[in-house]
């Protein structure tokens, strides 16, 4: 099987600071990778290069392209990038504002990136938002409002929606439950779930909270210091960490 | 003559201009910036459209400026003024008479022809500014014909209004790659602007000049099942009886009476000396 | 079907002095198609780890654990992940689903992540949680609710939705009344009957003399008595 996504070797500098080092993995078709580390490890660098927000010094990133198959990301031309930014790719932001137009009503929302791949029909992008807001539950009728008269959580939701309505197969999120309470992120766990379960989505999802990766995530890295120091199975780094720092990471969580 | 040099600007300053202009044309629908300058006259008075005037006028040239179609308004008579002052130039009001006209919100209903240009005054050349308010941002979707936002705004005004109600400043798309803001004509006029005459378009402000070569491919954003519709008020003009004309309202009295007029004077005066004959003019005739 | 040679665990303790215990040493097991083994010893002898071991929940230090053919301690994470959804059910003691998640659905996943049909999966889960005698009205629920029989109830439903071919049973029938132990037994049998492997935990003894065709005393792998 190709990977969806083959990571070699990637690198960020910020000046003489390490951002992220050494990064290589291999992502699969359907699989959801967990990126966890305290603030400063160096996670959201790595997420922000891998979807090309950011340029890296140094590695490949290679995407598994629908018509040419792999080609590295970071030697793409812009235009083709950003081409992946609205096709194959979603990136799902922590702050829903940064992945939203506040200004724009929520089916507009949802139908700006059917409409930036060439969609022309209203009727038709109406009827593609409206089902999309129905899958992440947003009643039907909230459809013509603006995200400013959402709560945390429904903005989340919408964030996910306009995400995935052209059917991406590879999403990015950044802490996507962050900043939501928990019987919101809960909600919102169990969305993803089932989207990712449905859709056959592979998804890179960075975050500090280790019961969203135990639920979401069937991989993790742990990164520490911009190098990742430990990767495996989700519940095998969790129950039986090895490195000192997952370790410590592990028996710092407070149990409810 | 007078102490100006002619047309109010410097060689130098035409010449910055001129190349802009030239290069506007070769990408039809690019905005190209330019060093704009300051003009005796405030932003928002047509600098940009004055700049242009300036940099296109020749001594040979007759000079027509109209403001919402009429030639008697404030700023069309101070800009008049201004080039016969600096330039000393011809001026008409009569639009075939015209070798440039400069305008504010309207494209003459009678048509252009190929030795004529048209002169835009523009405010905001941006078409996606109001939905993505970084430059950075939106210089790089023109780059990259990202123009998905675009439609969005006309989907926010079908989703709030039931149809397209953006009735002037209606974004078009010029020869299939660069979207491009009309300047705020009525959608009325954008059928219009694929036409024989050039087209410059001079916003001062923003520091910015696109263009339109003749007989420039111009297709106004739609959808498919909202397609764009030039839509005017549906009565005949008062004064002249034109049927096809875009018409003003004009508030008669504080009773509710109101009459529609074309919008463009200088056509109605031409129709009504050949002996058209609107319902008003019928009714004061009786 | 199951099959352990020389398996060794040890735990390093980073934050506690670099602490190195090491709890298991050439542990060897074999367990055939339609078998089932029970894992026996005193508490904190390493039943438990075990079972972690064969799951690809622990790592172990040396040795090689072969479910079918995949060797759980060199596979890739998505072949063991494949391994779990296909092969190797686990029935823990702990059920950990995510909150809010109605019961019918927690127990028809398994078969939802193969593939199979909604209606399928849950027409299953409900014939499951039927026999189990969760009562139709706690269906709707999130388990998260329930009682710890419940919950266990619920649990062993999930573990036994798909028909895997590897078992692990960890204390499957503690806190079930007789009734629902008596049909967790059966549930055991039936799976015997169709050839599944089976390695348990089971402190109810008489359960084990009734489904186990095996004890094996995990008390022989630790390193003191093999040293």
């Amino acid at each position: 099987m190709t990977p969806l996504l083959s990571v070699k070797d990637v690198a960020k500098y910020y000046g003489p600071h390490i951002g992220c080092t050494d990064v290589s993995f291999d992502l699969y078709p359907g699989e959801v990778m967990g990126i966890v580390g305290e603030s400063g490890s160096g996670k959201s660098t790595l997420l922000n290069c891998l979807a090309g927000h950011l340029p890296a010094d140094r590695g490949e990133v290679f995407f598994d392209t629908r018509v040419d198959g792999p080609r590295d990301t970071l030697k793409m031309r812009e235009p083709e990038r950003r081409l992946l930014g609205r096709t194959d790719w979603a990136f799902v932001h922590q702050h829903a504002r940064d992945g939203l137009r506040m200004g724009v009503s929520a089916g507009g929302n949802v139908g700006e990136r059917l409409m930036a791949v060439g969609a022309r029909n209203y009727g038709d992008i109406r009827a593609n938002a409206q089902d999309w807001l129905g899958r992440v539950e947003i009643d039907a009728s909230r459809i013509d409002d603006r995200p400013t008269t959402f709560s945390g959580g429904m903005q989340q939701r919408l964030q996910i929606a306009r995400n995935l309505v052209t059917g991406p197969r590879l999403v990015f999120m950044d802490e996507p439950t962050g900043g939501l309470d928990v019987s919101v992120q809960a909600r919102l766990l169990d969305l993803l779930r089932g989207l990712v379960r449905d859709l056959g989505l592979s998804a890179i999802i960075v975050t500090h909270d280790l019961a969203v990766v135990r639920l979401l995530a069937d991989r993790l890295m742990v990164m520490k210091s911009g190098h990742v120091v430990e990767s495996g199975l989700t519940d095998q780094v969790l129950d039986d960490p090895q490195h000192a720092y997952t370790q410590l990471l592990v028996s710092s969580v407070l149990q409810v | 003559m007078t102490d100006y040099n002619f047309a109010y600007l410097d060689e130098q300053t035409k010449r910055m201009i001129r190349r802009a202009i030239l290069k506007g044309l070769a990408i039809p629908g690019y905005q190209v910036p330019f060093a704009s300058r300051e003009m005796p006259m405030p932003y928002g008075w047509g600098t940009g459209g004055v700049q242009v005037s300036a940099a296109t006028l020749t001594p040979d040239d007759t000079f027509k400026v109209i403001d919402q179609g009429a030639d008697d308004t404030t700023n069309a008579v101070s800009i008049r003024q201004f080039f016969e002052k600096t330039a000393d130039v011809e001026t008409t009001t009569e639009t075939s008479e015209a070798t440039v006209i400069q305008t504010r919100h309207r494209i003459p209903e009678e048509p252009l022809s190929e030795d004529q240009i048209l002169v835009y005054q523009v405010p905001i050349p941006e078409p996606l500014r109001f939905l993505e308010p970084r430059e950075t941002e939106t210089r790089k979707m023109h780059a990259l014909e990202e123009y998905g936002l675009m439609h969005v705004k006309l989907y926010e005004d079908i989703s709030r209004h039931g149809h397209i109600a953006t009735a002037y400043a209606y974004p078009v798309k010029v020869e299939g790659r660069y979207v491009m803001d009309p300047s705020p004509i009525p959608k009325f006029d954008n059928p219009k602007m694929e036409m024989a005459a050039i087209q410059l378009f001079g916003a001062g402000r923003e520091q910015r000049i696109y263009a339109l070569p003749p007989y420039t491919k111009v297709v106004s954003l739609d959808f498919e099942d909202h397609p764009f519709d030039p839509s005017k008020a549906p009565h005949p003009c008062g004064l002249c009886g034109a049927e096809h004309s875009y018409l003003d309202e004009v508030i008669t009295d504080d009773q509710g009476g109101r009459m529609f007029v074309c919008s463009d004077t200088d056509y109605c005066e031409k129709r009504r000396a050949a002996g058209h004959v609107g319902t008003l003019t019928q009714e004061a005739a009786a | 079907m199951i099959k352990l040679s020389n398996v060794s665990k040890v735990f390093t303790l980073h934050n506690q002095g670099g602490t190195v215990l090491e709890v298991m040493r050439c542990a060897n097991l074999f367990v055939p198609a339609g078998e089932c083994v029970a894992l026996t010893g005193v508490s904190g002898a390493g039943k438990s780890t075990l079972m972690r071991i064969i799951y690809g929940n622990y790592v172990a230090a040396a040795g090689e654990v072969l479910v079918g053919d995949t060797d759980v301690t060199q596979a890739e994470p998505r072949e063991i992940l494949q391994l779990r959804r296909e092969t190797l059910g686990y029935v823990s003691q702990f059920l950990r689903v995510v909150p809010r998640v109605p019961t019918l659905e927690v127990v028809a996943e398994p078969l939802l992540s193969l593939g199979v049909d909604e209606q399928k999966a849950k027409a299953r889960a409900a014939e499951l949680l039927g026999r189990l005698n969760i009562p139709e009205a706690l269906w709707g629920l999130s388990p998260t609710t329930f009682s710890g029989g419940e919950q266990q109830r619920v649990n062993i439903a999930r573990g036994f939705a798909h028909n895997f071919p590897a078992l692990l049973l960890d204390e499957p029938t503690a806190s079930l009344d007789a009734t629902n132990r008596e049909v967790v037994l059966t549930l055991i049998e039936e799976a015997k009957a169709r050839g599944t492997a089976i390695v348990g935990i089971f402190h109810d003894e008489a359960a084990r003399e009734r489904v186990c065709d095996r004890e094996i005393d995990v008390t022989g792998f630790s390193p003191q008595v093999a040293a």
